[in-house]
């Protein structure tokens, strides 16, 4: 019995299961995250240190969360290119890289927005930022590195092989507001004991984040359907000078 | 910006980080888009001018 990810190793198979799955993903995602912004603005009561600022979290959170998580699945995709030469693991890795840069600046800047009034500073060099910052030049080096080289085989390898090393990151960034020196406040949500933060507010964070990660799922659908789309672009574009330089060659 | 909700002294801080989030989300969406229409006109123009894959190729 072939597994789920053998039955998704064709493209056209993939093609034809994501414009079925993407409406409805993206219609759950728009939904959920209008009823979590209701709940955060509306329903939720101020933090009762930080007042209205903690606001913030609701999508400050989901996006840090994502930063990591999106750089999660490029490594396993890149595991996947390298070990098990899947067909679809690179157009993955590829097409979430964007989004995993776009979510960790949004991770930094609602972040250092949500810093000012709480901590007094926009940024502080400690551990929490510094290696968030590190994640996001990492995304960037990713897609400048693919970029960089002309032979997209190639490129695929060398990149799944700077993910993989990459992903030092994560535990770095999970365990920095452990042990490192910094402003950030400690895990309250995903921590050894369960949620520390109140239920009023937990609801509204754990809507918006189900939320944004279904928005992500269908954004990195889209952008795998748009990768696959280029690729065979690309094979018709080389088809085609094949059979203009085959003629050619007959006409002389 | 007001909305009828009253955000306190820092308001300014929440709505940024709030309008951040719409601005790159939405880009991020408007560029899918943007690109997905583009490679299925690239597609199409390929298709009309009867460039076909060589699995696809009739001998």
């Amino acid at each position: 019995m072939q597994t789920l990810t053998q039955r998704l190793a064709n493209p056209t198979r993939f093609m034809e299961l994501s414009a079925q799955l993407l409406p409805w993903i993206s219609g759950a995602a728009a939904v959920i995250i209008t009823y979590g912004l209701y709940l955060s603005f509306f329903v939720a009561p101020p933090d009762s240190l930080q007042g209205e600022t903690a606001r913030i979290m609701y999508v400050h959170v989901p996006s840090a969360w994502l930063s990591m998580a999106v750089y999660a699945l490029i490594a396993v995709s890149a595991f996947g290119l390298l070990v098990f030469r899947h067909p679809l693991a690179d157009v993955s890795a590829k097409a979430a890289a964007p989004l995993g840069a776009a979510f960790t600046f949004l991770a930094l800047v609602t972040g250092s927005l949500w810093g000012r009034p709480t901590w007094g500073t926009y940024w502080v060099w400690d551990a929490r930022l510094t290696s968030v910052l590190i994640l996001f030049f990492l995304y960037l080096g990713l897609m400048a590195l693919r970029s960089s080289i002309e032979d997209e085989s190639l490129a695929s390898k060398l990149t799944a092989i700077l993910a993989l090393v990459g992903i030092v990151m994560l535990p770095i960034i999970k365990f920095s507001v452990e042990f490192g020196n910094t402003l950030h406040q400690p895990a309250s949500v995903i921590r050894a004991g369960g949620p520390t933060i109140d239920a009023a507010l937990l609801t509204p964070l754990l809507v918006m984040a189900v939320g944004f990660t279904l928005m992500f799922v269908a954004m990195h659908l889209k952008a795998m359907r748009n990768e696959i789309l280029r690729r065979r672009v690309k094979a018709l574009q080389l088809a085609e000078v094949e059979r203009a330089q085959g003629q050619l060659a007959a006409a002389e | 910006m007001d909305l009828g909700i009253d955000l306190g002294p820092h308001a300014s801080f929440i709505w940024s980080a709030y309008g951040m989030v719409v601005l790159v989300i939405g880009g991020l969406i408007a560029w899918l888009a943007v690109d997905g229409r583009e490679q299925e006109r690239r597609l199409a123009e390929l298709a009309a001018r009867g460039v076909k894959r060589r699995s696809t190729v009739r001998s």
